[in-house]
């Protein structure tokens, strides 16, 4: 880009440096769609390894709508998947109900969950509200061990019927990717209306400054609750398409594990964005399989592989490829 | 005033839109504020004086509810709820926090229509954005841009421009003058010299205390959390008094 044609021809700088952006910042989506065409091409293990990644970004934008958009912190978005996930489980495998009517049953559980808890919690700020949400999974994971009529304990429940509507299952791995990667799409999709809305400007502005927010009239509590009933929804959600796909659940499947992971995700993927929770997740499932090779050294090179991506994309992968970190 | 000689605080002349009744506020254990009445006549521009840690910010944050406090706020005559902020500024009482307190990242248009949040009608939206860059021109040409990456100026226009969008009756100002280049806070004060005249209340914090004083028509001092000495128009002249008091 010269100066000198900035002077004769504003028009024309300005355009050709508005195409460019969006070309960069649909890279990020490229990558992703190569890796999601492969999987489906190819099927098998890498199919399988694709559909956990979009299990867990469902999972992570909701996260990222609660600790992105809204800036607050949860350390207990697992206790909603699990509500949805063993809600799926027991009551296709147990009670025979159709797999999206218990999805369903799940996810008024979990709001419903989330609401009861978010109301006293909510009010926790920082490493207290951390603290807190800690607790909620920790509460849930106990449930999950010790009321046995209901959960099979450490056992778990297997059984769970594939995810269909009436006579009609989806059974293949293809037809499964794909469903998952629609579910996973519209995650995205939802984040960006969101974060558009007046809702979004709200959550914008109190994620920026509580006190600035209520001064201007924007009522932090309610917003700060509302997006806490929406990371629960997406968390259960991602719990039942876990509960379908595998076809069994169990305690650890939705302990302190998922919290970490998911975090890692959300924080290698880029935080606050579109994109990031999808990049996040594919990177996160798909490094260790990379480092496969390594064999004894897998972790060695996997960890290295994290520090070196928070050192040279620390707000995120997918920040990396957009205009002011608004990918 | 008939008994103007008796009242021990100096009052404003004609309808009271913003009273507070011993109005005081703690961080804990610490009394940030002790109880005080303070008086904003309509059209009235008061000044709060009061050196570091005098409770002028307190104040203005009690009156809001953003911090926990005893004592009544009437706002023409009705309570204003005492731990609702939200609701507060929904009155119409708006406050320009200390430090600004824009959002940096997003753009100066999204901060101006944030200020303007509870508003759904786009048209009238349109006339206070429109008003909002006629008084401050400066922001018309950074639209687009990110409000974090402005000067101080610039940022603590945008802040009392976001506060106006609100369509305020009555505007709480917490230093505006703070960390900015002499200049520009003439220019603020200017504008806010403008605002009074245009009919709009105002309490203004101000460490400044000459800088205020031209503009107010009456103004509290604080000191240790207590309102000391209460003046009025032609008691302002000596600043040696002033600095008497800033510094006990």
């Amino acid at each position: 880009m010269t100066n000198s044609l900035s002077t004769t021809s504003p028009e024309a700088p300005r355009r050709s440096l508005a195409v460019r952006p969006a070309l960069i910042a649909g890279l990020p989506w490229l990558a992703l769609a190569v890796v999601f065409g492969y999987a489906v091409v190819v099927g098998g293990y890498p199919a399988t390894v694709v559909s956990f990644a979009l299990i867990y970004a469902v999972f992570v934008s909701g996260l990222n709508l609660f600790m992105g958009l809204a800036n607050q912190v949860s350390f207990g978005q697992n206790a909603f998947a699990a509500i949805g996930g063993y809600a799926s489980a027991i009551l296709t495998a147990t009670y025979g109900f159709e797999p999206l009517l218990a999805m369903l049953a799940g996810l008024v559980a979990s709001i419903g969950c989330a609401a009861l808890i978010g109301y006293p919690t909510l009010r926790l700020k920082g490493h207290y509200l951390a603290m807190g949400t800690l607790a909620i999974g920790l509460i849930v994971y106990e449930i999950t061990v010790e009321w046995q009529s209901l959960t099979q304990g450490y056992l778990g429940i297997s059984g769970i019927p594939p995810i269909g509507i009436g006579p009609y299952e989806v059974l293949s791995d293809r037809g499964q990717l794909i469903l998952l990667a629609v579910v996973a799409l519209a995650a995205a999709l939802a984040t960006a209306r969101i974060r558009a809305s007046r809702l979004g400007r709200a959550l914008a502005a109190l994620a920026g400054s509580e006190d600035a927010a209520l001064a201007l009239g924007i009522d932090v509590t309610r917003y700060k609750f509302l997006a806490f009933l929406m990371a629960a929804g997406f968390a259960s959600i991602s719990g039942s398409l876990f509960a379908h796909v595998v076809g069994f659940v169990s305690p650890e499947v939705f302990g302190l594990h998922l919290v970490i992971l998911t975090f890692t995700m959300l924080y290698v993927g880029g935080i606050g964005t579109i994109a990031g929770p999808l990049v996040g997740a594919f990177v996160v499932s798909l490094l260790p399989e990379m480092f496969r090779g390594f064999k004894d050294y897998q972790d060695l090179a996997y960890g290295a592989a994290l520090i070196l991506l928070l050192i040279y994309a620390p707000r995120g992968l997918s920040t990396l490829f957009a205009a002011r970190g608004r990918a | 005033m008939t008994n103007a000689a008796a009242a021990p605080l100096a009052s404003p002349t004609g309808e009271l839109v913003l009273e507070t009744q011993g109005l005081a506020a703690s961080y804990g254990q610490v009394q940030a504020l002790h109880p005080t009445d303070l008086q904003l006549g309509a059209g009235e521009l008061v000044a709060v004086l009061g050196a570091n840690g005098a409770g002028k910010s307190t104040l203005l944050r009690a009156i809001m509810g953003l911090v926990a406090n005893t004592g009544s706020v009437r706002f023409r005559g009705m309570p204003l709820p005492r731990s609702a902020p939200a609701k507060v500024a929904a009155r119409g009482v708006v406050l320009v926090p200390e430090g600004r307190g824009i959002f940096g990242p997003m753009t100066v248009a999204d901060n101006l229509r944030l200020g303007a949040y509870r508003l759904r009608d786009r048209a009238e939206l349109a006339r206070r954005q429109e008003r909002v860059l006629t008084l401050f021109p400066r922001l018309k040409e950074r639209l687009a841009q990110a409000a974090g990456s402005m000067s101080g100026g610039e940022q603590q226009m945008l802040a009392i421009g976001r506060a106006l969008m609100a369509a305020p009756q009555v505007l709480l100002l917490d230093e505006p003058s703070l960390g900015l280049a002499p200049r520009v806070t003439e220019q603020i004060l200017e504008t806010l010299g403008l605002l009074n005249r245009e009919g709009l209340s105002l309490v203004l914090v101000e460490q400044k205390a000459p800088l205020a004083l031209e503009l107010a028509r009456r103004a509290y001092l604080l000191s240790v959390g207590r309102v000391v000495r209460t003046l009025e128009p032609g008691e302002l002249t000596s600043y040696d008094e002033l600095a008497q008091h800033y510094l006990a």
